[in-house]
């Protein structure tokens, strides 16, 4: 266990060039950045009001992208393909997906299917 | 903004609820609805207004309750306590003059489809004065298990997600669901096994039947905007055409509204646990927040003062404290 967290350690420190950028960001709360290394790649989208924001969000393949849901009624992130299926998320709660394969994804909220948005995978 | 029609031109039920009241003064409060049958036609009386209620006028063939939308385990601001509120509204209900025959529950009994959510409901509900409970579900009842405990508490004798009828005192029931296999960008849905299965229960029915048919989302398009309609819906009620008297009662919006088209009466119910804006009065359909102090005052208020021509309907307070 020891070994492998020292490994790990020793990861971080090579990539010690993006781990200032990582630290840029966490003194800025800047958005993520666009040109980080695979394994960090993560991206954001808020689900609030009844909507998904961004509607449209535009990511590199390997990108790890999060929903949260701000609102006070539960809603779910359900691909129209069912490549991808969230329980009901209640408030504050989350679900991740791992875009691996460029495309377009298209989803919605199988509660209120008014609410649609898109991930597209470059 | 959107301009939204803001005003019925009928308060047949003398309930004294029409669109414009809504608009005017937010009373989306309520805790439930007696209807009657009297002569094969629907009159419906909001529980708010009870004390205005004449038993004489209350009287019929046949009395029932609606209630809607408990969201049990709803626990936000907008309501902290749907426990309390949804007794209160049972209280309302076992207040009646003589007990109605029968109640039923539009849907959204649970907030999460959680089998607690939907214990604590059968408990209260167990408090009430009726025979018979029937339900349908709403969107918040199918939402972790596609409705598997749903249809373990309330699926018996019924078809596919949990469609069924039933016959009272002469009276067809309907009960619909279009909470289901919804598609993106969509409103509710039927889908094309209910319809023919609703063809068919309807077709052996003559057409002097009075038809009371219940769902949760609601029939009509209230809001597309806001997913508040149902995507076939026309091709259910164009199966209710040949009869005389249909209503149609739905949840879903937490707010009460009326609409008639030809044969058919459309009504809404209240919601026993928050409320919701009207349609486009706000950037979302999300829980309208009250301050807590106002809560209890204001659920199970139907605070309708509007003016209709020279008739001005009286306020009335009847709260849930």
């Amino acid at each position: 266990m020891k070994i492998a967290l020292r490994i790990l350690g020793t990861s971080i420190f090579l990539v010690g060039g993006f781990g200032q950028l990582a630290g840029l960001r966490a003194r800025t709360h800047a958005a993520p950045l666009p040109q980080q290394m695979a394994h960090e790649m993560t991206s954001e989208v808020k689900i609030d009001n009844f909507s998904f924001s961004p509607a449209t969000l535009q990511i590199k393949a390997g990108t790890k992208v999060t929903w949260t849901n701000a609102d006070d009624i539960p809603h779910t992130v359900v691909s129209d393909d069912k490549i991808f299926k969230s329980k009901a998320l209640d408030t504050d709660e989350k679900f991740s997906f791992t875009f691996d394969k460029p495309g377009t994804y298209p989803y919605f909220c199988s509660l209120h299917p008014k609410m649609t948005a898109k991930v597209v995978v470059q | 903004m959107k301009k939204i029609e803001d005003e019925i031109k009928f308060d047949h039920n003398g309930d004294g609820i029409d669109r414009r009241g809504f608009l005017k003064c937010m009373a989306w409060a309520g805790t439930g609805t007696l209807c009657v049958m009297k002569g094969g036609v629907m009159k419906s009386f909001s529980l708010s207004r009870l004390g205005e209620l004449d038993p004489a006028a209350a009287a019929g063939e046949l009395s029932f309750v609606q209630i809607s939308d408990s969201h049990m385990g709803f626990n936000k601001p907008a309501n902290p306590d749907v426990i309390g509120t949804l007794k209160a509204a049972i209280e309302k209900i076992n207040a009646l003059p003589g007990n109605p025959e029968f109640l039923l529950h539009t849907g959204d009994i649970t907030h999460l489809s959680k089998p607690e959510e939907f214990d604590n409901v059968q408990q209260i509900l167990r408090g009430a004065k009726v025979k018979e409970s029937f339900y349908v579900p709403g969107e918040h009842d199918v939402a972790i298990d596609e409705g598997k405990e749903f249809l373990e508490r309330y699926g018996k004798g019924t078809k596919g997600a949990g469609w069924h009828s039933f016959d009272k005192n002469g009276v067809h029931f309907v009960g619909l669901v279009n909470v289901v296999n919804l598609k993106a960008g969509g409103l509710g849905t039927l889908g094309h096994e209910q319809l023919e299965w609703l063809e068919d229960d309807l077709k052996a029915k003559k057409s002097s039947t009075p038809i009371v048919v219940f769902a949760h989302i609601p029939l009509w398009s209230v809001y597309p905007e806001w997913g508040w309609g149902t995507e076939d819906a026309a091709q259910a009620l164009s199966y209710l055409k040949k009869f005389g008297s249909v209503t149609v009662l739905n949840g879903h919006i937490h707010q009460t509204m009326q609409k008639v088209e030809g044969n058919i009466t459309f009504h809404t119910a209240a919601s026993t646990a928050f409320p919701q804006p009207a349609p486009g009065k706000a950037d979302s359909p999300g829980p309208m927040k009250v301050p807590a102090e106002q809560l209890r005052s204001v659920l199970g208020v139907t605070s309708v003062n509007f003016v209709r021509g020279q008739k001005a309907l009286a306020v009335v307070d009847s709260n849930l404290a």
